[in-house]
């Protein structure tokens, strides 16, 4: 099983958290995928509390959390 | 100790506050976030500072950065900072710099200052500022804004926050504000950069995240 939370803006249309069978989820890019965001929209992403990128495989048991970017002053 | 300061004790211990006395701050931007900082940096003793913004006011403005009202629109915003600091504090030595920071005045207006704070509003510039910062050894502290969310955070020359936090172009297409998200992210990285200045402990390459519309909290370690 794999946990993907979702922060602020990200969950517009999606939900909070999700829980995958790993099935055929290889990094982070296949979750991003998955719900339809782009690379473009996400600076911060961690597994298990580490930030990673997106070719970063993805193993069962982990929590992979996406935060978009925020960028104005 | 000044009557104006007195209610920063016991919070900041006196020799704190002569610390912070002793000390001077670039603000880049005297916008949404420039405005909050600049005021607190001032309320709290911040020895000297310097500011800078090329840019004027306008009504798309109004919604959340402190130093614009309607009589200032068309007028500088690094004047109307130099004006409001000498309402706050005649005795403040401010350089206000009228001009947008670049690569070629990056170094000159980052020179002679214990601390940066970035108080711009696009990526690219913030990664500029970061690396010139990094450069001369001058502690960085980060932070930006859209809508409901913040995140802030200082970065120590060579620990490449910036560059984690950004390593790829980044499309930003949401460019809302709301009048309390710039408030709380000045006021996180004053915090920051104020214990930063008196020796306190305070957690560095992390960045804070505040998402006010969930409610929400995270602490980052990116360095």
């Amino acid at each position: 099983m794999i946990e993907v939370r979702l922060f602020a803006g990200l969950r517009q249309g999606r939900e909070k958290i999700y829980h995958w069978e790993k099935g055929s989820i290889c990094n982070v890019q296949d979750i991003m995928d998955r719900l339809g965001i782009q690379r473009k929209e996400v600076n911060i992403l961690l597994i298990n509390g580490f930030h990673q990128k997106p070719e970063t495989e993805v193993r069962d048991g982990d929590i992979v959390s996406l935060f978009p970017a925020v960028g104005g002053g | 100790m000044e009557p104006r300061y007195v209610r920063n004790l016991p919070a900041l211990t006196e020799e704190e506050c002569r610390r912070l006395a002793r000390k001077r701050v670039l603000v880049v931007g005297c916008g949404g976030l420039g405005g909050h900082i600049i005021d607190q940096l001032a309320r709290i003793g911040i020895g000297a500072l310097r500011v800078a913004d090329g840019d004027v006011f306008e009504a798309t403005n109004l919604n959340r950065q402190l130093l614009s009202q309607v009589p200032l629109l068309g007028t500088s915003k690094a004047k109307a900072a130099a004006d409001h600091l000498a309402r706050v504090n005649p005795e403040l030595p401010v350089d206000a710099v009228e001009a947008f920071m670049t690569e070629e005045n990056v170094r000159s207006l980052i020179h002679g200052c214990d601390l940066v704070l970035d108080a711009l509003d696009n990526i690219p510039s913030r990664k500029r500022l970061s690396r010139a910062c990094a450069e001369a050894g001058i502690p960085y502290v980060y932070g930006a804004i859209q809508g409901w969310v913040a995140q802030a955070g200082i970065s120590l020359p060579g620990d490449g926050l910036l560059e984690r936090l950004f390593p790829e172009e980044i499309e930003i297409t949401d460019k809302s504000v709301l009048s309390f998200t710039p408030a709380l992210c000045a006021a996180m990285q004053v915090s920051l950069g104020v214990k930063l200045l008196v020796g306190r402990p305070v957690e560095t390459g992390t960045v804070f995240y505040f998402d006010l519309l969930h409610q929400e909290y995270e602490q980052i370690p990116l360095a």
